[in-house]
């Protein structure tokens, strides 16, 4: 029988259990043996210009080795903005400001002590003179002929447009019966993973610098690093220890890590740092942060004619992968409809808030909140069933792939087959029968059901030639294996469905193979894990290295045998060659690696990204008296084709779901009129817990994909994108009847109430 | 100040900085680096202790404030080299992903039924709500404590022959 799409538990949970996870922080290693701690000065305005810094009484305190500053830094350029040519290339960040802070939080200075209480004492002794200047703090008036420009030098706080704004059609909504425009704002929220970031590095000897980093993929890391330090990537050996979550913001390097090995470097000594919650909640890049203009129209019988969406992102003070957002968000604008006629444009914006980089979905959430807005207005406003408007636009069936509008290949979709099977599994009907009922009687709590159909883009890539992974594999004369992976697993469980697809394909028990990545000497490429991309690319490359390295074990054994290669068949119960019809005639792949090593490296390239679709339904009660919301069911069809492991897969669908519920109930990060965070502790920003969502209810639908031999998509962020929506809806929804169309989120109390108080006159029912 | 504690059953003294918070006591001092800081605030849960048997989030407490009590951690929870019932189902029903809030979630859910053997859905989701998890979505969290109430029962059972008296 075969291991795929088994409920295998994690190879990797004990020494979770038991020891726990050997992260950044924890890592013990004799050259790390007295380093250093680096405690981070960040800025407490958010734009002002630094016309002086006093360390002197920081120095003297106790434990104190050094402190530096920007200006000890000038033997480092200055990066320039990733997306060379789409980001406006004079908006690069120092790695320490230099000369003016554009954010609260953006690291001015650092303490190096010996421990690490002495930093934060120490810290606070710095004395940094600011001369302040005037921030632009709202998204929506960083483009005001009055706006302090963030870059004096760039002329403009623009960072980079996508489409041409002056060129939309005037008659893109021409005959249409229905028009409806809406401006909706998809807040900023924090990444938040539970281990916040941190860095360990030691140069050696031999000038080559080794760092411990936790992050999304070794080798991307490597690149990061080496262009801050100005060092060539042969010089820097990058380690992912364990990571404890990182949802898109742990890609890469931050200033902080070029800091610290830097430091590192300038004073001969290991040196470590871990940030706190509150560094990292103004520190780590956050998500979202787009104010939408939306407008759909058609015909009163639910056909859409036409699809606009203009949108301004906000990319805080320094253009990261925030600035390019929008352009996933107008690639995957028209979602899983088949809008005749649809337009995009975008504007990204610096304000003086903390840059904004890629957080679970990164664009895709974005797109799909917008057009699923869009459908429940249109439907609102034509008074039609939102369930009926979506069936009604949605694409047909299609295996062959379908090519939109924006230059998106979807590769196969049945997208009123998910809707269908999502309204089936929730009791759509009898939903709506409650609804009725608790209209009428006037409920104080009112029921609403909100839907999101979606499809999204996973394993894009940017490689040359396609999206690609590599992945080795090697049978040990014990009989054991061990793989080389280029994703870079933080949660996920590659170390159990690695292990699965090469036993699946060798015979050796998933408990005997060992999985490793994370270490650019031993792995020198890989992409790394984020955007869906690790199974459909690093996993195939290891069914496809697994079955490289039969066809190496094959000549070896024909060799041994004496047999032709052809006569051979694999027996995986064995782990063994035999000639066909004489099973004693047998060779186990654990001998043929005795005299040479069996072992075989392999690059999966992928034809392109895949497409996986489904429709998320929501259920929520709401008092009509207090504005609070209630989650009670969350029913969702995720179709990422065929599924390997269903124990991860659903895990992977829960936790999605889970923060994509959470933007829509209560996440936010807010900023004050000044550019003050208000949401920089766990005590102030809205992390969800356990008792604000149900369980989730997961209905199966798996539609293989061509593009890869196991016919999987990606999964790992799929909740955030239909949920998102779907809560959403079923908020105002809940509140229809009563003349409300839109709240945005998060749907706090305080804003559905002032919701309600601000339904126009004669809409109450 | 010297201290003089318990840490999973084996005797310590130490000499301590008396601001030293009872977590980077036991990660610093101890070695045992299950527990983690998640936050500056006692909001996620992630340090979470047993002190003398019931759960306090250790980033809360200062070491001196250990003085004379038994502390036991995530690495002390199995005994005789098998794992806790709630380490087991947390394994089995996939109750943890990046294992971050893990060592801080076995804990309070080990307390969690040992004060309450048979929580219904809402009590474990109440008693594990100062605990954070971001990759779970708390799903099979909750389904993991159900699962270890459910084998502590039967193992409960099996040793005395007849089902525990309630209380």
């Amino acid at each position: 029988m075969s291991i795929l799409g088994t409920r295998v538990i994690r190879t990797e949970d004990p020494r979770f259990l038991t020891s726990g996870g050997v992260y950044t922080a924890d890592v013990e290693d004799e050259q790390l043996a007295g380093a250093c701690h680096v405690h981070f000065v960040r800025s407490a305005v958010a734009h002002a210009r630094i016309t002086a810094i006093d360390i002197s009484a920081a120095l003297e305190a106790p434990g104190v080795i050094a402190v530096f500053t920007g200006a000890d830094l000038d033997d480092l350029p200055v990066p320039a903005p990733m997306m060379a040519g789409m980001i406006n290339a004079q908006m690069g960040q120092p790695l320490l400001a230099r000369d003016v802070v554009r954010y609260v939080g953006e690291p001015v200075a650092v303490v190096v002590t010996e421990g690490r209480y002495q930093g934060e004492d120490a810290g606070d002794l710095v004395d940094v003179d600011y001369e302040t200047l005037p921030p632009v703090i709202d998204m929506r008036t960083a483009t005001d002929a009055d706006a302090a420009l963030l870059f004096p030098a760039a002329g403009t706080n623009v960072a980079a447009t996508m489409g041409d704004a002056s060129a939309l059609a005037a008659d893109l909504f021409d005959g249409c019966e229905v028009v409806v425009s809406r401006t909706i704002v998809n807040q900023r929220v924090a990444p938040a993973p539970m281990e916040t970031r941190a860095a360990a590095a030691v140069w050696e000897p031999d000038g080559r610098l080794t760092a411990w980093i936790p992050n999304q993929g070794a080798q991307g890391t490597r690149s990061s690093l080496a262009g801050m330090l100005g060092i060539d990537e042969a010089a820097l050996r990058v380690i992912t220890p364990d990571v404890g979550g990182a949802f898109g913001a742990k890609f890469g390097a931050d200033p902080e890590h070029g800091v610290v090995c830097w430091v590192a470097r300038q004073l001969g000594r290991p040196a470590r740092w871990t940030e706190t919650r509150n560094e990292n909640l103004v520190g780590m890049t956050h998500g979202r942060a787009q104010v939408q203009k939306v407008t759909i129209g058609g015909s009163r019988d639910g056909t859409v004619g036409a699809y606009r969406i203009e949108i301004l992102q906000d990319s805080g003070a320094y253009p990261r992968f925030g600035a390019f957002l929008p352009f996933l968000t107008i690639l995957m604008a028209p979602g899983p409809y088949a809008f005749p006629r649809a337009e995009a444009v975008a504007t990204s914006v610096v304000t003086n808030t903390t840059p904004v980089g890629a957080y679970r979905g990164a664009g895709r959430p974005e797109a799909t909140a917008a057009v699923e807005r869009a459908m429940d207005l249109f439907a609102a406003e034509i008074g039609q069933d939102p369930g009926e408007v979506r069936r009604k636009n949605l694409l047909a069936r299609f295996t062959e792939p379908h090519l939109t509008a924006f230059g998106a290949l979807y590769d196969s979709g049945d997208y009123v087959a998910a809707l269908d099977a999502a309204l089936g599994a929730a009791g759509y009907s009898g939903l709506r029968e409650e609804q009725v009922k608790r209209r009428a009687a006037g409920d104080v709590i009112q029921l609403g059901i909100g839907l999101a159909s979606y499809v999204e883009i996973t394993g894009a890539g940017a490689e040359a030639g396609g999206p690609r992974e590599n992945a080795s594999v090697e049978v040990h004369p014990d009989g054991s294996a061990t793989i080389l992976t280029g994703t870079s697993p933080h949660g996920q469980g590659h170390a159990t469905v690695w292990a699965m697809l090469a036993s699946e394909e060798l015979g050796i028990p998933v408990d005997r193979i060992t999985v490793k990545w994370g270490d650019t000497d031993l792995i020198p490429e890989g992409g790394g894990t984020g955007g869906s991309r690790s199974l459909q690319q690093g996993g195939v490359a290891v069914q496809q290295a697994s079955r490289e390295l039969l066809d190496v074990a094959r000549e070896r054994a024909a060799a041994m045998l004496e047999a032709n290669p052809a006569d051979l068949v694999f027996e995986p119960e064995r782990s063994a060659f035999e000639v066909a019809g004489d099973p004693d005639a047998a060779v186990p792949l654990a001998k043929l690696a005795t005299e040479e090593r069996l072992v075989v490296r392999t690059v999966f390239i992928a034809p392109g990204a895949t497409f996986p679709f489904g429709t998320h339904v929501a259920v929520v009660e709401v008092d009509t008296e207090t504005g609070k919301v209630v989650l009670r069911r969350m029913v969702t069809v995720d179709d990422a084709g065929t599924v390997i492991n269903p124990l991860l897969a659903e895990g992977q669908r829960h936790g999605g779901i889970a923060q994509g519920a959470a933007q829509a109930l209560l996440e936010e990060v807010v900023y004050d009129a000044d550019g003050n965070p208000l949401t920089a502790t766990f005590a102030d920003y809205p992390f969800l817990s356990a008792t604000e969502v149900p369980s989730f209810e997961l209905a199966d639908m798996a539609t293989p994909t061509s593009y890869n031999p196991l016919g999987v998509k990606g999964i790992g962020e799929a909740g955030t994108i239909g949920a998102t929506p779907a809560v959403q809806n079923a908020i105002i929804d809940a509140l229809a009847h009563l003349g409300v169309r839109h709240i945005d989120m998060p749907a706090s109390p305080q804003r559905v109430w002032r919701a309600l108080q601000e339904v126009p006159a004669g809409k109450d029912a | 100040m010297q201290i003089e504690l318990t840490v999973n059953g084996a005797p310590r003294s130490d000499e301590v900085e008396p601001r030293l918070l009872l977590v980077h006591y036991l990660r610093q001092r101890c070695g045992l680096r299950a527990a983690n800081v998640g936050c500056d605030t006692t909001s996620c849960g992630a340090c979470t202790v047993l002190v003398n048997g019931r759960s306090v989030k250790s980033c809360t407490m200062l070491a001196v404030q250990a003085a004379g009590q038994e502390i036991t951690t995530a690495e002390g929870l199995a005994a005789g080299g098998e794992m806790h019932p709630v380490q087991q189902a947390f394994r089995q029903e996939h109750g943890l992903q990046c294992g971050f809030c893990t060592p801080g979630m076995i804990m309070q859910a080990a307390w969690l039924l040992a004060d309450n053997p048979d929580p219904d859905e809402a009590e474990i989701r109440t008693g594990i709500s100062g605990n954070l998890c971001r990759c779970t979505g708390y799903v099979n969290i909750v389904k993991a404590i159900q699962q270890a109430a459910g084998d502590m029962a039967a193992a409960a059972e099996t040793q005395t022959g007849s089902p525990v008296a309630a209380g």
